[in-house]
């Protein structure tokens, strides 16, 4: 992926990461270089290095989250920034704060970048144009989650070497998720053909105009498919309502081993996390020598990393 | 008001370069009695070729091959947080260095801060039996108390000059070493 060539990178200039919308296609390749290099400081006996030494990084969850705050903090951690860890519950918000005076009671403790999750799109772009620090969108309602679909696009290239001309099918709650919008935006910039998959309750009308094909079965989408995306059903954000049973669920669209011969011999399966073993995937493929999942968390680290590093350079040249 | 950088002076050309190289690969194994041990790295981008032709010099002289690592420094420099935009990271290629006698290899020794930020990176990786410094051209203007073992050309230079090496490698076209001289542009 690094290339030795003395040929002019693209230069990174945003102070914050709201989406994968906003990227070009060389600004999400410097990331997944970037991300390469970073890669190997967790195989060194001290995996840390002092990039971001003096830097602080704010944490503010408002929604639940293991894999992604984890992933940051260690991330942060590796570069040597000074983290803190802020989430909804135990905050002041629970006293009736607004986003808005929270952040800019964060701010006050000069920050350099904040890593924000909220329950509604847009909330990482509202604090990136009202602060000064670089915000990086860590999953905003069901718009977007760019480090995801940055770590995901990490791992397709780590698996198959390239990204274009790859068939890419997405099952599942594709309306609720923003792991999703933000894969469909990476993968068609880069040049793959994306096939959405899920029950029509679940599909977004006009999906089509994001440059993705529309499959109502689990079947279409499978066939000679190079990669295999599974999606959770988001139950907190309705989407138990959009089929009768679990059990009815997993026979259209979960996906079991003899499904999975329909994709290519050497296809990956993802899967973003968290997995409801049973429902969109079973135990069987989660776990098999097909799986991808638990790179995709290792890589998540470097990817984030790759942001962190990228987005603290351009922020230093705004002030 | 912006400078641009014109060529003032070619100072070594390949045949020359070539013979620099081959005393430095001499004074290494002489130095370090041999090859036990030693490992070259090259410090991205230029330290690289100068790191391999050492290697390859070497080991023709001994008769036994001598491993070359590759360092990127970006991750340590101490100007991160002045200079703007983040230059590109590239990957570090190390052998394990544990008891090793590295040499640290670079074109051009100038402020010592480069060499200041490989001697961090090495330390996150191992702890070297020693460490010692090969530069092609050392053009004077230390900021820091670094000092190389093994120096191709002492060459006086002003803070308005600047020195450029080039390899087959990593620039195409022949060995050179060229002073370029820094002049206004209207």
């Amino acid at each position: 992926m690094a290339s030795e060539s003395n040929s002019a990178p693209v230069r990174w200039t945003k102070k914050d990461l709201l989406g994968i919308s906003d990227l070009s296609a060389g600004e999400i390749q410097l990331i997944l270089d970037t991300a390469l290099s970073l890669q190997a400081i967790e195989k060194r006996p001290i995996k840390k290095v002092p990039t971001l030494r003096g830097k602080t990084v704010i944490n503010l969850f408002f929604e639940a989250s293991t894999r992604t705050r984890s992933s940051f903090e260690i991330a942060e951690k590796r570069l040597s920034a000074d983290t803190l860890n802020f989430s909804a519950s135990g905050s002041a918000l629970e006293k009736g704060e607004s986003l808005i005076d929270t952040a800019m009671n964060l701010e006050a403790m000069a920050p350099d970048m904040i890593v924000i999750r909220h329950k509604h799109p847009g909330a990482p772009h509202l604090l990136a144009r009202r602060l000064g620090s670089g915000v990086i969108n860590a999953g905003d309602g069901a718009h977007e989650h760019p480090t995801q679909a940055l770590l995901d696009a990490f791992t397709i290239l780590q698996k198959k070497g390239r990204i274009a001309g790859l068939k890419v099918a997405i099952v599942g709650d594709i309306g609720h998720s923003r792991v999703v919008r933000s894969n469909i935006h990476l993968l068609t910039k880069m040049g793959a053909r994306v096939v959405v998959a899920g029950p029509r309750t679940l599909m977004p009308v006009e999906i089509e105009k994001m440059g993705v094909e529309v499959a109502y079965t689990l079947e279409d989408a499978l066939r000679d498919a190079d990669v295999v995306m599974m999606l959770r059903i988001q139950l907190e954000r309705g989407g138990g309502t959009a089929f009768p049973s679990v059990r009815e669920y997993f026979q259209m669209f979960g996906l079991s081993k003899p499904r999975l011969s329909l994709a290519k011999d050497d296809a990956i399966i993802m899967h973003p996390g968290p997995m409801n073993r049973g429902v969109e995937i079973s135990s069987e493929v989660a776990d098999g020598p097909w799986s991808v999942i638990l790179e995709q968390v290792a890589n998540g680290v470097a990817v984030r990393m790759a942001v962190l590093y990228l987005l603290s350079g351009a922020h230093e040249e705004s002030r | 008001m912006q400078n641009k950088l014109t060529p003032k002076a070619t100072i070594l050309d390949a045949p020359e370069m070539a013979r620099i190289v081959r005393r430095m690969a001499g004074e290494i194994a002489e130095r370090n009695r041999g090859v036990k041990d030693l490992l070259l790295i090259g410090i991205r981008t230029r330290g690289v070729p100068l790191a391999e032709t050492l290697a390859a010099e070497i080991g023709r002289m001994e008769g036994h091959p001598v491993p070359v690592g590759i360092l990127d420094i970006t991750l340590y420099r101490d100007d991160l947080s002045t200079i703007g935009q983040h230059p590109l990271v590239k990957e570090t290629h190390l052998p394990p260095i544990d008891g090793a006698v590295v040499v640290l290899c670079d074109d051009v020794l100038y402020t010592g801060r480069t060499v200041r930020a490989a001697l961090d990176h090495l330390v996150d990786y191992g702890r070297p039996r020693a460490v010692q410094l090969a530069v092609l051209i050392d053009r004077g203007h230390r900021e820091l108390p670094i000092q190389a073992d093994f120096v191709g050309r002492v060459v006086p230079t002003s803070a308005e000059e600047s020195v450029e090496v080039a390899f087959p490698s990593t620039d195409g076209g022949a060995e050179q070493v060229r002073i370029l001289e820094r002049t206004p542009v209207a």
